[in-house]
Parts: structure tokens; C-alpha cells; sequence
């Protein structure tokens, strides 16, 4: 008898909350430090109060660890009820493969298209005319961050700009301190070349290689410069070892260092710090030089699934993402830019602040992930750490890069 | 009954056992060679995300061995293999004969060499991550106890990072490579020995030149077994240097995993697994010959 119980008991656990519950979704994402969890807090909260339930699935190990895992979910036949990635060709082929809902009826019914700014983020949301996934953030990776201490030991000016700081290294390197702090991972170092590309390079080269694809451009004579500026970037790099870009952000913090090109996803670094923007740190977005932010950023996709209740409910959770208090609320958590002009974040702190001054001026241009695939990005990244890490020539890498483009055409 | 038994005598012979291998077999089929075929077969197409069957000839081996990365990969494998081989092999056949000189506390000792092999190799990796690590290893120590200038950074030089990946490595395998030896050395007839010893030859000669030749079957199965562990080297590249510094220490196993899941690119990640795939069967054919055709002759 009591085994009886004891399986009917059981069998009422599994079978009652699927039941009373029907609306559960579970979501995935990536976001696990202190700042990003706060801020998924923030979401969750927003999506319980609509009387649905929020399943958090958070995978830590950041987004390379994380994607292929929710990628292996969809395609394995046990999809997530909502996913983050990275808005861009991350998931483009499961779109293709119709794993994914189509938001087209939410996206219309709440204008989508007239709220969400810089429009390009909704652009890498459609094919084919349908949208597929709702972005809720805007993260630009071209800032300089400064630390005010390493500058005031050495006893020179904190610069303004990419060329004053190059040629403050020597004092710098004087001092003890390591002029730029660099992360040993992959993408750090195509982020930082990146960054360099806007700046020395400019906005038209930028689109003329990224957008336009000209590959004579990608071998031509303005591009060999800015091979030239980072490899003698990588010089300023050479002492830094750490291997987490929040080591190396920590490494500015503290003083040891003078500067890392990083993404206004570091602020949350020197918030936790205690750090006070003009103050402690200085930021200089797109380094001081072209004040241009790209926009990448983070979406939500829904894969299809096959309950309508909880089709109904990744349909409201999506119109809840792009919806006003959930982008302040999120965004501001985050530290991170919302996807429409029309939200007022007057709390933002002052390297916010610029970000969003260069927003409304449309100086923007797409992220590395929107205009190449994964592909082409991952051999860019390893190329990258290759060229910061060793005595490679500017121009050896610069045919190499060109190779890589075009197997991406 | 005589005339239907005799032709299908060696079919049902042991027919329960037989039976009972059944499932281990067809896993043996569709999930080990079916999957090897499948992935063979897509390393010649242009899978990228999802699996496609778009041809593309041996586009991707081309774009693979034009690919820098992966050249990287194969030097610092043959590097850590060659030296990984002669290190737990001379060493662990080192320690298995000391330790078979009937030493007091032999089960102590035993247990100490091989308590590193009961870690994995993420822990190990991370363990001598923080040992090399220049701010709190084995360089500051040195540096506390006066001698200001010493320097030992191997995993900040990409010249060297490969070493400090094989000292791991041969710390975590020596233990076991021992444990396998000495199992062997204990195989051998005690008379052996008491013959040389009528006989007068010196110990070390008679290692040589009796002993080892007569652990041939141990040697190899000893070498298959650290060769296999070398080939698929991953997890302790990942703990203790995620490839860097650079790409100074990629391995093939790490090129596979990045392509098919990071890249998105599938075809790329199958002709890199698949070209792992024919240095592993490199490694064991001639280990099949040696001890299945061998032992036919014999």
C-alpha cells in the first residue's frame, strides 16, 4: 500500500505543476554577473506580473559557451520557450530552417517599426519580410576607458583621444603601469582591432570593407594603417597576461594600467567598484577619434513550439521586452542602451549619457555580427589574438584578414 | 537433428552470449561507425549551422590545411606527443622498476604516484595554471625567498607554453603509465631473474636486454593507451591556457570544437574531427598488427 502512495505521489509532482502552470517559459541566456543578473531580474519580474511564469536558464560561461548549447537545444527537439543571442546572422540559419515563431503579429500590432531606433536592429530581426526576434539593448564595444589614477602617478593629463594616448605610453610605461590592458581571449582582441578600424580608419573605409564588401578597400593602403596603428597597439598591450576581460578592466580600475578598448558592458565593472565616471575613469567612446558606436546588442528569439498556450505566451513576452518600463527598468540595470528613442533615462551616469548623445546624432554603425556570419567572425577572432600576441607583420596579417572576408562572400 | 546441427555449428554456438552482445554491437554499428560515416560524409559538404548535403569536394581540407590555426595545432600536438611519449613512458617505467625493488611503504608510494591521475585533467589544468602563474606560483615564491630577478612565466611565452602544458601533463599521466608497468614487471618468473643472477649479469643489463623485450605486449598497449590520450588533448589546454597565449597553444581537438559550435561551421569542424580520425587509426593499426597479427604467427 504504501508504495502505492508513494508512486501516486510521485506521479502527482510531475503531472500537477505541467497542469496548474501551463504557462511556464523558460528562457536562456548568458547573463550571469552581478549587474546582467539584476537585470534579467528585472524581466522576469515584468513577465510574472502578466500571470505567466518566468523559468530562469541562465548558462554561465559567457556567450561562446552558451550558444552552442541553446543552438544543440533547438535543433535537438527540446527548445527553450525564449533565447538570447547576440542580433545578426547568430541565428539566422535556424530562422531559415522555420525552428523559429514568427513575432510579424506583435511586431505590427505594436508598431515595431516606428518605436524601435536605430532601425537597423529590427532589420537584423526580419527575413523575408517577417520578424523573428524582439532586440531589448544596444551595447557598442568602441570605447576607451581611462583610468584617472594611472594617468595622475605618472604626473601627465588623462588623454583625449586615441592619438594623445598612444603617445602618453611612454610616460606611462615610466611609471611602472601598463599603458593598454588586454584580455588573452580571442575576441577581445578582434574588438579592440575593430574599434581601431573606426577610428584611425574611419566611418567610410568601415562600410566600404563591412557593409559594401569591397575587398580592394579591405587590401588597400588606409587599411594598411590601421594594421600599422594596432600593431603598435599591441606593444602597449605586451605586459598585460590577464585572460578575462573583467581581470583586465580591473587592471584600469586599480590603476595598474592605463587604458582598455573594451564595450560600455565594462561601466558595470566600475560601478560595482564604487567608480564615478570623469572622476575615477574616463570614457571616450569610439576612442576619442570618430565618435560613431555600433549596434550590437542582445534579442530575444522564440523558438516554435507546439503548446498554444505557451505560443501565446512567448507572443506576450515578446510585446513585454520592447515595451517601455522593461527597456528603463532592463537598460538601466544593464548599463546597457535601449532600442527606442523614446524612453526617458535621466538616471543614466555620464558615459551613458555620451552613449546615448551619439545615438540621437545617428552616428551608428552595424556590428561585426550583423554584417558577417559567425564564420567569418571566428577566424577574424583568431587571426586577432594570433596578430596582438606575436611579432606577426601588419602586413601579413592584413592578407590573411583579406582571405577570411572573402571566404565569408 | 545430426544433419541440421553440424553446418550451423559454429553460428549457434554460445548462441546466449551471443544474443546478449547483440545490443553492444548495433551501438557499435549505428552510433560508432554509422556516426563516423555520416561525419566523414559531411566534412565534404558546406554544412554550416544545420547539416546539409551541398558538396563542395575537398573544399573544406583545403581551407583546413591553408588555415593557420590549425597548422599551429598540429605542431604543438606532435611537440606535446613526442615529448609526452618519451617523459611518461622512460619515467613511469623508471619509477615502476624502483618501485618493484620489494621497498618498504611500496603501497604508500603507489598510491602517491598515482593520486594525480584520479584528478582530471580540468583540475590538474587549472591546479598548474595557478603554480605557473607568475603573481602567486612558483616565481613569486622564488622572488620572496631573495632571489628578485628570478623569472618562470612559461605560460606568458608562446616559445615556451607548450612545456608548461607537458609538465601537467606528464604529472597527471606518469602515475598510471607506472601503475601499467609495474603490473608487467610483476609478470615476469621470478626464475628469470634468479637465472641471470646465476648467469651473473649485471641488473641494469638484464632490464635491458631480458625484461623489457619480454614486456613487449605491455609496452604497446601502454603506448595505444597514452598515443589515444594525446590525439584528443582538450580539456587540459582548456583549463590551463584556453589556447593562448595567441594561438601559441591550439590543439586539433579545441579547432573541431570552436568551428562546429562557435563558428557555426560544420563542414569545417567534420574535416578537422575527420583528419583526427586518420591519425588516431595511424596510431592503431600498426598497434593491431603488432598484437593481433603477432600473436597469430606465434
Amino acid at each position: 500500500m504504501k508504495k502505492w502512495k508513494l508512486a501516486a505521489g510521485l506521479c502527482a509532482s510531475v503531472a500537477l505543476p505541467s497542469a496548474a502552470l501551463a504557462t511556464d517559459l523558460e528562457v536562456t541566456h548568458w547573463w550571469t554577473s552581478g549587474g546582467e543578473a539584476a537585470a534579467v531580474a528585472e524581466l522576469a519580474k515584468a513577465f510574472d506580473a502578466t500571470g505567466n511564469h518566468w523559468v530562469d536558464g541562465a548558462i554561465a560561461g559567457g556567450g561562446g559557451t552558451a550558444r552552442p548549447i541553446m543552438i544543440s537545444r533547438i535543433t535537438g527537439g527540446d527548445p527553450m520557450g525564449a533565447t538570447q543571442f547576440n542580433h545578426g546572422q547568430q541565428a539566422q540559419e535556424l530562422v531559415e530552417a522555420g525552428l523559429m515563431q514568427d513575432l510579424t503579429e506583435v511586431a505590427e500590432r505594436d508598431h515595431w517599426k516606428d518605436i524601435i531606433y536605430p532601425p537597423s536592429l529590427l532589420d537584423s530581426c526580419t527575413l523575408d519580410g517577417k520578424i523573428y526576434c524582439a532586440p531589448v539593448n544596444i551595447h557598442s564595444p568602441e570605447w576607451l576607458w581611462l583610468s584617472n589614477k594611472a594617468y595622475a602617478d605618472a604626473g601627465i593629463p588623462v588623454p583625449t583621444n586615441w592619438d594623445e594616448f598612444v603617445a602618453s605610453a611612454p610616460a606611462l610605461e615610466a611609471a611602472g603601469k601598463i599603458p593598454l590592458a588586454l584580455g588573452n581571449q580571442p575576441w577581445q582582441s578582434n574588438l579592440a582591432f575593430g574599434a581601431i578600424t573606426i577610428a584611425i580608419g574611419g566611418l567610410d573605409l568601415w562600410k566600404q570593407i563591412n557593409v559594401e564588401k569591397n575587398m580592394d578597400a579591405a587590401a588597400g593602403p588606409e587599411m594598411a594603417k590601421v594594421f600599422e596603428a594596432a600593431a603598435n597597439a599591441r606593444k602597449l598591450a605586451a605586459k598585460s597576461t590577464v585572460q578575462d576581460w573583467n581581470q583586465a578592466t580591473n587592471l584600469v580600475i586599480t590603476g595598474e594600467a592605463g587604458g582598455q578598448i573594451m564595450g560600455d558592458w565594462a561601466q558595470g565593472e566600475f560601478a560595482v567598484a564604487g567608480q564615478v565616471a570623469g572622476k575615477d575613469y574616463t570614457c571616450l567612446p569610439g576612442l576619442g577619434v570618430n565618435e560613431y558606436i555600433s549596434t550590437g546588442g542582445d534579442a530575444f528569439y522564440f523558438p516554435k513550439l507546439k503548446d498554444p498556450e505557451k505560443t501565446k505566451a512567448q507572443l506576450e513576452l515578446a510585446a513585454l521586452l520592447v515595451s517601455k518600463e522593461v527597456q528603463v527598468a532592463f537598460n538601466l540595470k544593464k548599463g546597457s542602451l535601449p532600442i527606442r528613442g523614446d524612453v526617458d533615462l535621466s538616471a543614466a551616469n555620464d558615459c551613458m549619457k555620451k552613449g546615448l548623445g551619439i545615438l540621437a546624432k545617428g552616428n551608428i554603425v552595424p556590428s561585426g555580427d550583423q554584417v558577417w556570419s559567425a564564420d567569418v567572425q571566428k577566424q577574424a577572432e583568431d587571426l586577432m589574438v594570433e596578430f596582438w600576441k606575436s611579432d606577426m607583420s601588419a602586413a601579413d596579417a592584413q592578407a590573411k584578414w583579406v582571405e577570411i572576408l572573402k571566404s565569408g562572400l | 537433428m545430426a544433419t541440421t546441427k553440424r553446418p550451423r555449428n559454429r553460428m549457434f554456438r554460445n548462441i546466449n552470449a551471443k544474443i546478449a552482445a547483440i545490443p553492444m554491437v548495433l551501438t557499435t554499428l549505428v552510433v560508432f561507425v554509422g556516426g563516423t560515416i555520416w561525419t566523414v560524409v559531411y566534412s565534404f559538404t558546406n554544412s554550416k549551422l544545420l547539416p546539409k548535403l551541398k558538396f563542395v569536394g575537398f573544399d573544406q581540407y583545403e581551407r583546413l590545411w591553408s588555415n593557420s590555426r590549425w597548422l599551429i595545432s598540429i605542431e604543438n600536438l606532435a611537440l606535446f606527443g613526442v615529448f609526452s611519449l618519451i617523459f611518461t613512458i622512460s619515467v613511469g617505467f623508471l619509477l615502476a622498476v624502483l618501485m618493484d625493488q620489494k621497498i618498504r611503504f611500496e603501497d604508500t608510494f603507489r598510491t602517491i604516484m598515482l593520486y594525480p591521475f584520479a584528478l582530471s585533467f580540468v583540475v590538474t589544468g587549472l591546479v598548474w595554471q595557478w603554480i605557473l602563474n607568475p603573481s602567486f606560483g612558483i616565481q613569486s615564491i622564488v622572488r620572496s625567498l631573495g632571489w628578485e630577478s628570478f623569472t618562470f612565466n612559461p605560460l606568458e611565452n608562446p616559445n615556451l607554453v607548450m612545456y608548461g602544458l607537458l609538465i601537467a601533463g606528464l604529472w597527471q599521466g606518469t602515475g598510471f603509465v607506472m601503475c601499467l608497468l609495474l603490473a608487467g614487471l610483476r609478470g615476469i618468473d621470478e626464475d628469470i631473474w634468479k637465472a641471470t643472477r646465476v648467469d651473473g649479469i649485471p641488473t641494469w643489463k638484464t632490464y635491458v636486454i631480458v625484461i623489457i623485450p619480454m614486456m613487449r605486449p605491455v609496452f604497446i598497449t601502454t603506448l595505444v593507451l597514452v598515443a589515444a590520450g594525446i590525439i584528443k588533448l582538450y580539456d587540459l589546454v582548456v583549463a590551463q591556457t584556453s589556447g593562448g597565449p595567441g594561438n601559441a597553444s591550439q590543439v586539433p581537438a579545441m579547432y573541431v570544437y570552436d568551428y562546429m559550435f562557435q563558428a557555426q561551421n560544420l563542414g569545417q569542424g567534420f574535416a578537422a574531427s575527420t583528419m583526427m580520425l586518420l591519425s588516431v587509426l595511424i596510431v592503431l593499426i600498426p598497434w593491431a598488427y603488432l598484437e593481433f597479427g603477432g600473436k597469430k604467427h606465434g
